[in-house]
Parts: C-alpha cells; sequence; structure tokens
C-alpha cells in the first residue's frame, strides 16, 4: 500500500507543483499572496472544455483517443487554448486590479482584492457550467500495474510525462534567455535590475504568463485524471500556499518540489491520520516550514 | 405592516450579530494591522461551545448540558479565546501574508472538525433544538424576536462602548503604533509581540461571542454555516464601512448584509427553482464585486478611520 500512495502523492503532487509556480513567481516579483491564483486552474480546466465542445461540433476528426490514453489531439490542442483563455484572464485581472492598488494603496489591499477576485471567479464558473462535475471523457480506462503491485492510469503518466517537460522548458528558459534572467535579477533585486535596464513590465507580463499557463495545464490534468468541479481551484488553495511556501517564495524548483512534497505527504497521511482530515495536511506542512524555516527549503536566508 | 416590522426585526438581528463578528474583526485588522483570514472558524467555535453547553442532552453525542444562556455566552468567548491563544502564540509572529495563508488554513481545519468529530458536533447533521432565551419571556415570533434584538442590541452596546474606551485607552494607542511601526513601538519598550496577542485574543472572544448569539437565535447549528465565504462576508463588511472605525464596522454589517439578503430575495423571485444555485452564485459574485469595487474607488471605505494628532504634539 505504500508505494501505491506514494505514487497518488506524486502524480497529485505534480499538480500541486504546476499550479505553485505561478504563485511563487507572484509571491516574489509582484509581493503579494494571490489567493485568486487557483481559481485560475479552474478556469484553465473549464475553457479547455470550451475549447472541446467546439472542436467536437466540428466533427470528430481529432477525438479520436490516442494510444491507451483517455483524450485525443483535440485535448492537446485545447491546452494551448485553456493557456491563452488564463493568460487572459491573468492579464485583465492585473491590468484592472492589482496594478491599480499596488499604485494607490498597500500591499494587503491586494490581498483583500484577491479574495474577492476568487470569489467572483469561483461563482462565474457555477453560474455558467452549474456546480455538478463534469468529466472531458466518458472513456472507461484500465490501469496498468506497474512492478511494486503500483496501479496507475495512462493519463496519471501523461500527466506525470507533462509536468517534467514544462519544468524542464522552464528551467531552459529561466537560465539560458535574456528574459528569464531578467526575470531572476527583477526577483532578487528589483531596483538594481530596473536600473540595469530591465523592462518590468515585460517581466510582469511573463509572471502572468508563465503561471497562468502552469495554473491552467494543471488545471486541465486535474480534470483529465479527476473531474471539474466549479471548487476544483478553491480546494487546491491550501496545497498550493504549502508547495510555494515549502520551497521558498520565488524558487522554480521550490515549487516543484514543494509541490511533491505536499502530494505525497497528503496520500501517505491517510495512513495514519483518518480520510476525512486528510484536507489539514497542507496546513501543518505550512506551519512546520513557517516554524522552522521560515525562507522555505529552497528560500535565501533574508540578510 | 406587522409582516415588514417582524422582517425588519429579524434583518437588524442577523446583521447586529454579523456587527459584533465585525468588530472583533476591526480591533484586530484595523486597529492592529493582524490579518485574519479565519474569521468563520472562530465564530463556529462560538457557536459549537453555545450549542454543546445550552443544548438538551442527546444520545451519542458529549453535551448538551442545558446550562443558562449567560453561561453559553461566556464559555463561548472563553473557549474561542482560548483558540485564538493557541493560534496566536504559533502564527503572529508572522508577517502579514504568512498569518492570512495560515489563519485561513486554521478556519479550513477548524470546519472539518466540526464536520467530522461526530460525538462532539454531531457531524454533517450538526446540533438542533438549541434553546432561545427570548421564548421564556413571550409569546409569538414577534415579540420572542423583538426581546432577542434587544439581548443583541444590549450586547452589542457594550461590545460597542469597551471597545471605544479600549482604542482610546494608552493600550489601545500602543495597537496603532504597532500597527505603523513595530520597531518604534519596541524601541519605545512595549512588547508588540505580547500586545498582538492580547488584541488577536480579545477580537476572537468578540467573534466567539457572536457565533454563540448565531446560534441560539437560529437555534440549529451546523459545519456549513462556517464556510469560509462567511470569512469573506464579515471582511468585506468592515472594508465596506471602513476600518479602523467602529461605526464603520457596524455600518457596513448593516449595508452589506441588505445587499445580501435584498440580491437573494430578488433572486428567488426572478429565477426559477431549477436553477437556484445559480442564484447563489449570483449572490457570492455580487459581494465580490461589492468589495473589489470598494476597495478600488474608497479604499478607506464609507467612513474610515479618523486621524488624530496627540495632544502633546500641538504647540
Amino acid at each position: 500500500m505504500f508505494l501505491q500512495h506514494l505514487a497518488d502523492g506524486i502524480l497529485s503532487g505534480a499538480v500541486v507543483s504546476l499550479g505553485a509556480i505561478g504563485l511563487s513567481l507572484t509571491m516574489k516579483i509582484l509581493r503579494f499572496a494571490n489567493f485568486s491564483h487557483s481559481e485560475l486552474l479552474t478556469w484553465g480546466a473549464y475553457s479547455a472544455l470550451i475549447f472541446l465542445s467546439f472542436a467536437t461540433s466540428f466533427g470528430g476528426m481529432f477525438d479520436q483517443n490516442i494510444g491507451p490514453f483517455s483524450f485525443g489531439v483535440s485535448l492537446l490542442i485545447s491546452m494551448v487554448f485553456a493557456c491563452l483563455v488564463t493568460f487572459g484572464i491573468a492579464l485583465f485581472l492585473h491590468h484592472f486590479v492589482f496594478e491599480r492598488l499596488s499604485r494607490k494603496a498597500g500591499h494587503m489591499t491586494m490581498v483583500f482584492a484577491s479574495f474577492g477576485v476568487a470569489l467572483i471567479l469561483r461563482h462565474l464558473v457555477v453560474l455558467i457550467w452549474g456546480s455538478d462535475p463534469i468529466y472531458f471523457s466518458n472513456d472507461l480506462q484500465f490501469a496498468v500495474l506497474l512492478p511494486g503491485n503500483i496501479r496507475v492510469m495512462p493519463d496519471q503518466v501523461f500527466l506525470l510525462c507533462l509536468t517534467i517537460v514544462v519544468v524542464v522548458i522552464l528551467h531552459l528558459f529561466m537560465t539560458r534567455t535574456r528574459t528569464g534572467i531578467a526575470m531572476r535579477g527583477v526577483s532578487e533585486i528589483p531596483d538594481l535590475a530596473r536600473i540595469s535596464g530591465v523592462n518590468v513590465r515585460v517581466i510582469i507580463n511573463c509572471v502572468w504568463l508563465i503561471g497562468a499557463s502552469g495554473a491552467a495545464l494543471g488545471g486541465v490534468l486535474y480534470g483529465l485524471t479527476v473531474q471539474l468541479r466549479p471548487e476544483l481551484g478553491f480546494g487546491l488553495i491550501l496545497p498550493l500556499f504549502a508547495a510555494a511556501i515549502l520551497g521558498g517564495a520565488g524558487s522554480l524548483y521550490g515549487a516543484v518540489i514543494g509541490g511533491l512534497i505536499v502530494g505525497i505527504s497528503e496520500n501517505l497521511s491517510v495512513m495514519i491520520i483518518p480520510t476525512n482530515y486528510k484536507p489539514a495536511v497542507p496546513f501543518l506542512l505550512i506551519l512546520a516550514i513557517l516554524y522552522c524555516r521560515p525562507q522555505g527549503l529552497f528560500g535565501e536566508r533574508p540578510q | 405592516m406587522i409582516g415588514i416590522v417582524s422582517y425588519l426585526v429579524f434583518f437588524l438581528i442577523l446583521s447586529l450579530i454579523f456587527g459584533i463578528a465585525v468588530l472583533g474583526l476591526n480591533l484586530q485588522w484595523g486597529y492592529t494591522g493582524l490579518f485574519n483570514a479565519g474569521v468563520a472558524g472562530f465564530v463556529g467555535i462560538g457557536a459549537y461551545t453555545m450549542a454543546i453547553l445550552t443544548g438538551p442532552a442527546r444520545d451519542a453525542v458529549f453535551g448538551g448540558f442545558e446550562l443558562p444562556f449567560v453561561v453559553g455566552l461566556l464559555g463561548a468567548m472563553i473557549a474561542a479565546g482560548l483558540a485564538a491563544l493557541f493560534v496566536g502564540l504559533i502564527t503572529l509572529k508572522l508577517n502579514h501574508e504568512y498569518l492570512a495563508v495560515s489563519t485561513f488554513g486554521i478556519a479550513v481545519s477548524i470546519q472539518l472538525v466540526f464536520l467530522n468529530w461526530e460525538h462532539l458536533t454531531g457531524g454533517t447533521l450538526g446540533l438542533i433544538s438549541i434553546p432561545n432565551p427570548s421564548k421564556i419571556w413571550a409569546e409569538g415570533p414577534l415579540a420572542q424576536n423583538a426581546i432577542f434584538l434587544c439581548i443583541v442590541l444590549i450586547l452589542g452596546g457594550i461590545i460597542f462602548w469597551a471597545l471605544e474606551r479600549i482604542v482610546k485607552s494608552p493600550w489601545g494607542r500602543t495597537l496603532k503604533a504597532i500597527r505603523e511601526d513595530e520597531m518604534a513601538a519596541t524601541s519605545l519598550g512595549k512588547n508588540p509581540a505580547r500586545i498582538r496577542l492580547e488584541s488577536f485574543i480579545i477580537g476572537c472572544m468578540i467573534m466567539g461571542l457572536s457565533g454563540a448569539l448565531y446560534v441560539s437565535f437560529i437555534g440549529y447549528v451546523s459545519p456549513w454555516d462556517f464556510l469560509p465565504i462567511l470569512t469573506f462576508q464579515i471582511w468585506t463588511m468592515l472594508i465596506v464601512g471602513g476600518s479602523a472605525n467602529n461605526r464603520g464596522a457596524v455600518l457596513g454589517a448593516l449595508i452589506v448584509w441588505s445587499v445580501w439578503t435584498s440580491s437573494g430575495f430578488i433572486i428567488s423571485r426572478v429565477i426559477p427553482s431549477e436553477i437556484q444555485a445559480q442564484g447563489g452564485a449570483i449572490q457570492a459574485i455580487l459581494i465580490g464585486l461589492v468589495l473589489v469595487v470598494t476597495l478600488l474607488i474608497r479604499p478607506r471605505g464609507l467612513i474610515g478611520e479618523q486621524l488624530h494628532v496627540s495632544r502633546h504634539a500641538q504647540p
């Protein structure tokens, strides 16, 4: 059972990692705890649904399932669409809410506003799609038996591979491109980056592009392997914050590893505490890390 | 006419009960600058304590001591205060954002306890037939509600008066000093950690009182009454009314609760019953919009803090 819980933990942790990358970046570069970030996962998942229903109405050309998976090419295209829609929402919110507030008032006002924004985004989903769970596909899938008596769905293997690909691409972006290096510069010492000629506006757009795309992919993958619900993102608020805080705000690898730790400990916790209390595990992780190492596992000690 | 009066009494009772919770939050955020995102949890602790202390005895569930109303109120405040002491010792060292995240987590965990500790809380079914003290003194719903309104007015008035006294006292001025500049306050020999903890506990005790009044008025308690949306509502009341102003806190409670109930009323009339879930979503979107728009156009709230200059600083 231990190996099975571990495998489940890594799989659910991968979704958390994808979401936490963006949350961690906004905490570090835009300097506020964005409680509405998790709603971007919900919106990513549901906007993929919009695209899929269009794709089906154009004849099932791309709907053929690929190999053992429960989805076709149309889902892959819908992921790109979901990233774009979510990026659009994030930019809209940044421009009309967060940026205005950061100019006028303190950064805590942005946190309040993110509460309000989260409430609006979540209930817009209920308003448009209703509150019943939805599935991308009703096809039955057979679990694959791995060594160690671990059962996983083919879709879950895809989830893990895609997460790894995303992290590798982000790593290359952050270390090999000028924009990526500038972004790290802004997150370390914003003023120094600014006088070195870094265009902060471009960097902020990049933060939202990466954050929103990660959230959208996380949301679609959650929808694919679990289900789509309006509370999809809301239930992930604490896991996402736990991952970002565990990893240390602003650290890409920290967020990924933090996400995995959160997923694994949530799933292993059912071996020692009643399953009903599982949602409290990320919170206990937050308390533990803030107590022992407030800068996070990979964050730098403030000087 | 009777209908309108009795509805008005009902509306005032609920909005003033929320107003009491907003006053507690105002002490924490408005005067001390503590971001408590777990209001629903502390209101819930007060509510459940009241239900356990004053409710009727029942099989398989702990509690039901049938104690008097006043004992229930005090017990609720003490329970919420103890929870705040425990939580505060762990989290108050943290900066604003981390405090917000961890108090949010506390509310989620407290709600899980309400939901799952069936022996104490009755689980998903909650606890029912909590006595309402006004039923002893009067017959008929209108007279009973009028008496309950008086109870809420008296208790709310005492809290309001006490808070006004507290924030004008030297202790209250220290709160503001800590909020504005913690290092300066420390250099003047104040102990910010201790004063923050005191403010946090008093604020949470007031929230507990509000929860206790809520259950004895409604007559039952269930875990679904203390979802995070309650925290959002109470925060919106404070922001709309104006933080660091007790009058603003009460005004915000009245305004936001009237937006909530009147939008609920209109939606229930206009929208067919098959899609009532969507109707509830519209209410929540409205509250979110009220919060965001207030922050954008009037961040101080309707009546915000009145700035004072120390009389010693005047020439």
